[in-house]
């Protein structure tokens, strides 16, 4: 039901982001991006979605500030500590074999999740081999990842987080306050590659022994589920491992055979072959 | 008028929410088919709580909202903390992690507002005992799609100020006591 002019119009636009600048947005859920594309057109000032749709199609500087809407910067590190206790106490040990080691965080937003990421792994002294790929498609938050600048107001938050999550070090040890921010240390990601990667659009990484994926496969369809867990099952080394967000699973996916149970609690996958 | 047949519940609560839903949900027959889908604003680590709380309490079927669940007849369904639910279309349901609404993850006015899309008239949304404004422009959307809007009598509420300001944002809403909000559900069993 609802406004039946409305949901044709951001159909079109979905459409228009899609053929003129490469970004598919068209298979996400279409609930969470109509309320997105329904703020950006009432705070970007447009009095329709067809006008917004053809301001974006002739100004291409309009499209960072769309992207900003119909993506979802929300996070926060150690969001969930327990997926990171798992990590430390079932699947570190496993990673500790390996004399060599990649991991990929696939929708890093900001870059919370990849500095948990990476304070985790020097904590258990596998920062040294370890090899990081950052993705996301928001170019705006690859930058503030590569900067991992935070508002000191978080630190709170990210501290007891940390803490929760097994913590061996201080979180305090990898940040300086300086004018209500905190500015991460810049050794966390000397091992780090950022990258524009879509997991709709763009293909495998080679050999990863460890995808974190977390609420970005919540914000697609089925399909488009099952086309990005394909991407990972095909990115993962033998017996590679796959962490998805709390309140996504593998369950009813085509691909829930090529992966078994790790914890099951956490999301935490095993890449399986025959 | 003859009001369209009711084929989802929506509701949403904040401070006073355990008591106000403990006076409805147990009251329900078991042969109440319509949905029921509820947003109670929890603290983020009490994740499970509520469906643990009113499982065992109930005739209906109780369960935390999973992403991309099919909309089930006889289903009480709980927003899990910490995430938006939405209703799709297609009577699904999702969750997002999108942004809080009025300081609220989960947010009423977000469950309120795409459910009265994806049922307009065929749904009746209801605002219980709160301390805040989240709901009152979800209200407001399930009117003016034709929805039944219902909001617990301020003056009866645990806190008052959550259905004031929904009552404020949706003047036309019907004002009922907890009882009547009972005997209202209990009736759409019936028909
Ligand atoms: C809600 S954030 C999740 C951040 C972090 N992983 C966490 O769990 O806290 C979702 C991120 O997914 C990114 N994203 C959305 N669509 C994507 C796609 N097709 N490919 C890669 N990343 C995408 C967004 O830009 C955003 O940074």
């Amino acid at each position: 039901m609802g406004d039946a002019v409305e949901d044709i119009e951001i159909a079109l636009l979905l459409e228009a982001i899609y053929q003129r600048y490469h970004y598919d947005f068209r298979h996400y859920a279409r609930a969470s991006i109509k309320r997105r594309v329904l703020q950006a057109r009432t705070q970007l000032g447009f009095a329709s979605v067809s006008a917004m749709q053809d301001r974006l199609l002739h100004d291409p500087a309009t499209l960072p500030r769309l992207l900003n809407y119909l993506t979802v910067q929300v996070s926060e590190m150690f969001r969930d500590p327990s997926y990171f206790r798992a990590l430390r106490e079932k699947v570190i040990p496993h990673l500790k074999t390996y004399p060599s080691l990649k991991v990929w965080v696939a929708g890093c937003s900001n870059g919370e999740e990849l500095y948990s990421l990476s304070i985790l792994f020097r904590e258990e002294g596998l920062d040294q081999r370890t090899l990081f790929y950052a993705t996301d498609i928001n170019p705006q938050a690859l930058k503030a990842a590569e900067a991992g600048v935070y508002p000191l107001s978080e630190i709170r938050k990210f501290t007891e987080n940390h803490q929760k999550a097994g913590a061996r070090t201080s979180l305090s040890d990898y940040y300086t306050a300086d004018y209500g921010r905190a500015v991460f240390d810049k050794s966390l990601r000397s091992q780090v590659v950022f990258s524009d990667h879509s997991l709709v659009t763009d293909a495998v990484f080679a050999e990863m022994h460890l995808i974190s994926c977390r609420n970005v496969l919540i914000y697609f369809d089925r399909p488009l589920q099952d086309r990005a867990l394909g991407l990972f099952r095909g990115s993962l080394a033998r017996k590679g491992f796959l962490g998805l967000g709390s309140k996504e699973s593998l369950r009813f996916s085509v691909h829930a055979d090529g992966f078994s149970d790790y914890v099951l609690e956490e999301k935490i996958y095993q890449r399986r072959d025959a | 008028m003859r009001a369209a047949a009711i084929e989802a519940v929506v509701i949403g609560a904040s401070a006073g929410a355990v008591q106000a839903l403990l006076h409805i949900l147990p009251g329900l027959p078991a042969t109440m088919s319509v949905p029921i889908l509820i947003v109670v604003h929890v603290p983020s680590d009490r994740s499970n709580a509520l469906v643990t709380l009113y499982r065992d309490r109930c005739r209906l079927r109780v369960k935390e909202a999973e992403d991309k669940e099919v909309v089930a007849d006889g289903t009480i369904y709980f927003a899990p903390s910490d995430y938006h639910l939405l209703v799709e279309a297609e009577r699904s349901l999702a969750l997002s992690s999108d942004e809080a609404v009025h300081h609220s993850r989960p947010a009423i006015d977000v469950l309120f507002e795409t459910a009265a899309d994806a049922y307009g008239p065929a749904l009746a949304a209801i605002i219980l005992t709160g301390a805040n404004q989240d709901g009152a422009d979800g209200l407001r959307a399930v009117a003016a799609a034709g929805g039944v809007a219902i909001v617990q009598d301020p003056a009866t509420a645990q806190v008052p100020a959550m259905p004031a300001a929904a009552l404020s944002a949706c003047p036309t809403a019907h004002v009922m006591s907890i009882d009547d909000i009972l005997s209202y559900l209990v009736g759409l069993a019936a028909r």
